[in-house]
């Protein structure tokens, strides 16, 4: 860890003295162990702020669009794919970005450890490859990593950045066999009412904050269609229906767009399952137009497209 | 009526339809005098790539019972590709819909050409026997209180 971090420094150094960025979006410690927070590196100085651990959850992507002058940005697996979304849908410019890709071995999930910790305050961590140490005034523990990742990061298949400029420590070995759509399919094996009593249960926790709309690196438009007043799209009750309403059009706004980099879940503090509904699309799109999305920048979004022969055995 | 009797439920369907197409082959079963139930309202409109999803689920949160959404044939689009678009957005949204326990049916798609009337009876039949079995729209319905 100790050698990743020195290189991504004196990477960030570098290319501020080359001149080849105005502006670096990376991780710095954040307030309380545990915690990092995106900072924005402006010279090769303050390039020294910066960390790199298992708790750079947030995907930097999320500040590109709308972004001037010349970005480095760090970026792990998924954050890499949602900048293929935003070259592809062209928030930014190709010339204008410099990828620093590293390779990713899950992040730490919130709710998980908070509840290994149980209420104990931890004054330090210590991350071993398999297994993170939890310090505290009385207590040590070790935990298994892999009970500390959210299903995202269990699952995930592209933990190696897909497109990078530079990349910083070594390419790590995808998860080949990871079951990605495990839970969607046994959601699909249950009964229609089950489902619509689990999608409801899900929804009705929904304060309406938008938190997750706001954390997704997709979700850039300047005015939501869920913001707008004249004409007011979305109802705003606190009837069920309108929140459901929210959700599904909020899936299908970034259906075959999604790379499920859990910042709208990890965002939400209802802790409300919104991957069953953003894997389910992603599945659909997957099996319907063989597409994953950001991969490949040359695919557009499969929205956007069609083909002759696309499935239409639904239709009459 | 008699007393203490009530009318039997009939459903409420919304049906969003091509001008170029399906609304002319609606007008046309009409001129023609084929007969199909008057469970529909239409609503026009230019092309079914012109369906926001959200309209279907607005229709669902406003009560009816069932929503067809009908367009020109692949390769007859009078915009060329709005209804190529449209299937791929009605695609996913079938299966959203199916997936979060809307039932099967109570949102159809189907493609009918503007010389298609006894074609548009059928659907229209169709349509409307499929939504009478699910009986009344209960899911996705505004209810506040
Ligand atoms: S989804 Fe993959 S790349 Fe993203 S944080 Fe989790 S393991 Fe890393
Ligand atoms: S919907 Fe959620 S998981 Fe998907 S890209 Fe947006 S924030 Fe990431
Ligand atoms: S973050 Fe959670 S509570 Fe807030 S709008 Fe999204 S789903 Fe609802
Ligand atoms: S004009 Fe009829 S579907 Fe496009």
């Amino acid at each position: 860890m100790g050698q990743l971090l020195k290189e991504l420094k004196e990477t960030v150094q570098k290319l501020f003295e080359e001149e080849k960025v105005d502006l670096v979006i990376g991780y710095e410690k954040g307030t309380l162990p545990l915690r990092t927070t995106p900072c924005f590196i402006k010279n090769s100085k303050d390039a020294e702020k910066l960390v790199w651990n298992s708790a750079c959850e947030n995907n930097l992507a999320a500040y590109i669009p709308g972004m001037k002058g010349k970005i480095g940005i760090i970026a792990k697996g998924c954050d890499s794919r949602s900048l293929v979304g935003h070259l592809k849908e062209k928030q930014i410019e190709r010339e204008n970005l410099v990828i620093i890709g590293i390779p990713c071995h899950g992040m730490l999930d919130r709710k998980l450890t908070d509840k290994v910790l149980a209420g104990r305050e931890i004054k330090d961590i210590e991350e071993k490859p398999e297994v993170i140490v939890f310090k505290g005034e009385n207590f040590e523990e070790t935990v298994a990593k892999n009970e500390l990742l959210p299903d995202n990061c269990k699952t995930c298949s592209h933990r190696n950045p897909v497109l990078y400029d530079i990349l910083i420590g070594e390419a790590i070995e995808e998860n080949k066999d990871s079951d990605e759509f495990g839970k969607i399919k046994e959601y699909e094996a249950k009964t229609s009412d089950e489902r619509w009593d689990y999608f409801s249960k899900q929804i009705g926790k929904c304060i309406r904050c938008y938190a997750c709309r706001n954390a997704c690196p997709l979700c850039y438009c300047k005015e939501c269609c869920v913001d707008s007043s004249q004409p007011q799209w979305f109802g705003k009750s606190i009837a069920l229906s309108d929140a459901q309403v929210f959700h599904i059009m909020r899936a299908f706004h970034v259906a075959g767009r999604c790379v499920d980099c859990g910042a709208c879940v990890r965002a939400c503090p209802m802790e409300i399952d919104l991957r069953f509904l953003n894997k389910k699309v992603e599945k659909d799109v997957r099996e319907l137009f063989d597409f994953e999305a950001g991969i490949n920048l040359d695919e557009p979004p499969p929205l956007s497209v069609f083909r002759p022969d696309d499935p239409e055995e639904f239709i009459k | 009526m008699e007393e203490g009797k009530e009318s039997p439920w009939e459903p409420k369907l919304i049906t969003f339809l091509c001008n170029w197409c399906s609304y002319a082959g609606a007008d046309l079963a009409g001129v023609s005098r084929i007969q199909y139930p008057a469970n529909t309202r239409t609503i026009r409109v230019p092309c079914s790539g012109r369906v926001n999803i959200l309209y279907i689920l607005k229709a669902l949160q406003h009560g009816v019972d069932g929503v067809l959404v009908s367009g020109c044939h692949p390769g007859d689009c009078h915009y060329l590709s709005g209804n190529f678009s449209a299937r791929r957005k009605f695609a996913v949204l079938s299966r959203l819909l199916e997936y979060i326990g809307i039932e099967k049916g109570r949102v159809q798609f189907s493609w009918v050409s503007a010389a298609e009337a006894g074609r548009f009876a059928e659907v229209i039949t169709e349509v409307t026997e499929d939504v009478k079995k699910l009986g009344p729209a209960k899911r996705l319905v505004k209810n506040i209180g």
